[in-house]
């Protein structure tokens, strides 16, 4: 009964209060705003002389990337989203968004979701001036993607698709739908030595070492920046 | 490409080592990167204001000015830097489109110069960010229409010498400015159209009475007359009609036109009234056509600019119209209901039905109150009460739009007839500018001539005739005197272009042999106020008179003696005999160029006129033209 009672007269004070404010005319209240104001999360990496130490790019090298950087993401830091539009621009022609994902996940390491500066140079650095072993091993971490330490055929498969994704419909030959299989297949062929269905670290590594392809085509980048 | 994110393509590259083993074929060889800089720093001076940015930056862009090697056409190698003699504050957008990858448009700025600006450094302005692209585009169609206006109105006042009869005709319906008859015709038409308003008005006016019989309107008492009038408004009307649809370019549209349409209302009563005179069943009928008459009015509205304005208006409120009309209709019914209603109850009520409610409803809103009916109950005093504020805002709310619309109509008119008003003293300047430039070459030769003379005559105490012109100017004079030497004809002014004409069609004259001769050989002086016909020769020539003479200078110059106000000169080459007479002018004439006036003495030879006497050679003193108005000078 009291709290019916307390209800009502809730209920009347406000009642009373919106006829007070119709006859004052401020029919509108003021949208307060400001308490939950996004706080931008800005981050600010370590310093250029550390950077320098933990990568192998020079000075010069780590001011072009942080300013490329900063200019796409202001607050310091990279979420997905801004990962997967920065990377559709590159590849307009098909869907880039899958392996932007796949992409992400492989930058950032400690899996907070967001890619700092420093992740972003740290991963930067070993595939442009890592060791063989280094780009392999990181390859082998993109495609692992629930980071088992092992790629089976569905991973695989996932990955591929994404690259094919980004080619597009306007393909020539005709993209067809079991291409993606077939690649992987042949892949697995390759790869998986023991014919297990699973892919380990050392497989991998063997397998990249003997194909000579695999090997000119991991040295290409190294003069990209 | 994503020339924004320009700077993330390394890491595009060095992800794409992801593909690399689940590739099947070999990759292609990166492009090398032949000429690798470092990324340095470059300085763009722009008017004087620095601007700098990494070269990175600027080519990211490689389609524009600033992204791809044109700029190197402004690369000044001693301050090492790039000067572009432009708008710095322009160009501070510009700039920032580089860096951000939007462009965008400042609102202080003059639209066409932004245009320009855009256009020079390559820039498309499609690529306007959306938060600027609005205004950009809304200023870009204003300044577009004010342009067009302009042309229009300057396509109107180009006098079109080939128009048909029937184009002449039309013309002088649509703008009766251009020709008498044309604004003849058009107060013409507007007096009979006041006229048959004003008989149409009178006709019903009761005339006083006829023994015998009641009281009666002018239009029966008089009726002969009343019909007199019509039929000549009629015919007016309908000659007026017919020469329109003569005239029109496009019979078929001006038929379908508003204007035309309301021309045939106007007269169709009148014919249909004589072909069925007589006959009494469709009388009523025809009586009810008169009231078409009175749509001769709206013909005023091609006599007047803001009936025209005020149905424009209208036209393009028609939404804001339309939706006021909808809420009036709504309330009236609503409280039509409301009131009827109420009043059931009250004894003798007036509010018999819901339309008739209508009316006291209608009467109510729009607060007219003619007080016919009115509501008895006190639910329907309340009610009646509440519709009439309602009334008051319902119709408050449309009337704003309505009236801001018919504002910015009118004065976009006003703005439009100005301009058209400021046109005409517009173009007299510009053509008065023109002409200066053309006549600051005639001036500056002769004031070379001068120089050269006075030079030549090392007479230390005449100074330099003539300002000193630019060193651009005299190219320019250079480059004119060059084309005249090629073509062998000279540059005249405007006035004496057609003295000669008129000159050459009266007077044959024989040329002389000269071989440098202008185009006119006919051209002569006739007039002796006018021009002295000598020879002129060369200030530096030795030559005597006579041989002068005959060796006709191409270019002469006419200096114009000081009793002429306005300072023409001229050349003409004529190809005088000696002997053709120089016509003895005793007046003394004062050389005078435009800007400064070289006293003369009267006793120049012709071949030395601008020189001082002492110093003339020749003995030609059978040519005492000196005195003449018009000197002729060598322009070489």
């Amino acid at each position: 009964m009291s709290g019916c009672s307390k209800r009502c007269k809730l209920g009347f004070v406000k009642f009373a209060q919106t006829i007070f404010k119709l006859i004052t005319g401020t029919l509108s209240k003021d949208k307060i705003e400001d308490e939950l104001e996004m706080t931008m999360v800005c981050h600010r990496p370590e310093g250029l002389e550390q950077l320098e130490a933990q990568t192998n790019f020079t000075k010069r090298e780590l001011q072009v990337l942080y300013r490329g950087f900063k200019n796409e993401c202001p607050s310091g830091v990279v979420n997905e989203e801004t990962f997967k539009q920065i990377y559709a621009q590159f590849f307009p022609h098909g869907d880039a968004s899958t392996y932007a994902h796949y992409l992400f996940h492989a930058f950032d390491t400690t899996q907070t979701g967001s890619v700092k500066f420093e992740d972003f140079v740290t991963a930067l650095s070993i595939l442009l001036r890592g060791t063989v072993h280094e780009k392999l091993r990181w390859t082998f971490n993109l495609y692992d993607i629930n980071k088992d330490g092992y790629i089976n055929k569905e991973e695989m498969m996932d990955i591929v698709k994404a690259i094919y994704d980004m080619m597009g419909k306007y393909t020539y030959p005709v993209l067809k739908e079991d291409t993606p299989r077939q690649h992987v297949d042949v892949f697995f062929q390759k790869m998986d030595k023991n014919k297990d269905g699973i892919v380990t670290l050392d497989e991998f590594l063997e397998s990249c070492q003997e194909d000579d392809n695999i090997m000119r085509s991991l040295q290409l980048f190294q003069n990209v920046m | 490409m994503a020339a924004g994110v320009a700077a993330w393509l390394p890491f595009a590259r060095a992800a794409a080592i992801g593909w690399m083993p689940v590739a099947n074929c070999p990759m292609p060889l990166a492009p090398a990167d032949k000429n690798k800089r470092q990324d340095e720093l470059i300085v763009l001076n722009v008017s004087g204001r620095r601007f700098q940015t990494w070269r990175t930056t600027l080519e990211r862009y490689p389609d524009t000015l600033l992204g791809s090697t044109e700029k190197e056409f402004f690369f000044n190698e001693d301050t090492k830097e790039y000067f572009f003699d432009r708008d710095p504050e322009v160009f501070r957008c510009v700039l920032n489109f580089y860096r951000t990858g939007k462009l965008h448009y400042p609102r202080y700025e003059c639209i066409s110069a932004y245009d320009d600006e855009l256009a020079f450094y390559g820039i498309l302005p499609e690529i306007i960010g959306d938060c600027c692209y609005e205004e950009y585009k809304d200023r870009k169609r204003e300044n577009a229409e004010r342009l067009m206006d302009d042309n229009d109105s300057e396509n109107n006042q180009e006098s079109m010498p080939s128009l048909s009869f029937r184009q002449t005709m039309w013309r002088a319906f649509e703008n009766p400015h251009t020709s008498t008859l044309a604004l003849v015709f058009y107060y013409v038409t507007g007096f009979f159209i006041a006229v048959s308003v004003i008989t149409n008005v009178v006709e019903t006016v009761p005339c006083g009475t006829v023994p015998g019989s009641k009281e009666l309107p002018c239009g029966e008492r008089y009726s002969v007359a009343f019909f007199c009038l019509d039929t000549a408004c009629v015919m007016i009307f309908t000659v007026e009609y017919l020469l329109r649809l003569f005239a029109a370019p496009s019979r078929y549209r001006f038929i379908r036109s508003v204007m035309s349409i309301i021309d045939v209302v106007a007269i169709m009563p009148y014919y249909i009234g004589l072909v069925m005179t007589n006959n009494e069943d469709v009388s009523g009928a025809f009586v009810t056509l008169r009231v078409f008459r009175v749509f001769r009015i709206f013909k005023f509205s091609r006599h007047s600019q803001g009936l025209r304005i005020l149905g424009y208006t209208l036209k393009s409120c028609a939404s804001e119209l339309g939706f006021l009309l909808f809420s009036l209709t709504m309330a009236i019914i609503i409280f039509a209901t409301v009131m009827f209603y109420a009043e059931k109850g009250s004894s003798a009520s007036k509010f018999t039905s819901i339309p008739a409610s209508f009316w006291y409803t209608i009467v109510t809103m729009t607060t007219l109150g003619y007080g016919d009916m009115v509501p008895k109950t006190i639910a329907g005093k309340i009610f009646g009460s509440i519709c009439s504020l309602s009334g008051v805002l319902v119709i408050a709310l449309p009337v704003p739009v309505i009236v801001s619309n018919f504002s910015r109509i009118y004065h976009q008119n006003q703005r439009a007839d100005k301009r058209r008003a400021q046109k005409k003293a517009r173009l007299a300047r510009i053509r008065v500018a023109k002409t200066g430039s053309s006549n600051a070459y005639l001036h500056s030769k002769r004031n070379g001539l001068l120089n050269e003379a006075l030079e030549l005559m090392g007479t230390p105490e005449e100074e330099h005739v003539g300002k000193t012109t630019s060193l651009i100017e005299s190219q320019h004079h250079h480059l004119l005197h060059c084309l005249e030497k090629t073509t062998n004809h000279e540059f005249i002014d405007e006035q004496m272009f057609e003295q000669n004409c008129m000159e050459s069609s009266m007077q044959n004259y024989p040329s002389t042999r000269s071989p440098s001769l202008s185009s006119h050989p006919g051209l002569t002086t006739t007039c002796c106020s006018r021009r002295s016909k000598k020879t002129t020769h060369l200030p530096n020539s030795n030559l005597p008179a006579t041989r002068l003479r005959s060796m006709q200078e191409l270019s002469t110059i006419h200096i114009q003696g000081s009793e002429q106000p306005s300072l023409t000169t001229s050349r003409s080459s004529l190809n005088l005999k000696a002997d053709d007479g120089l016509r003895p002018n005793c007046r003394a004439s004062q050389i005078t160029t435009a800007i400064i006036s070289i006293p003369t003495p009267p006793a120049l030879t012709p071949e030395g006129e601008s020189r001082p006497p002492p110093a003339s050679p020749g003995p030609n003193t059978n040519i005492p033209s000196i005195a003449s108005n018009v000197v002729k000078v060598s322009a070489l």
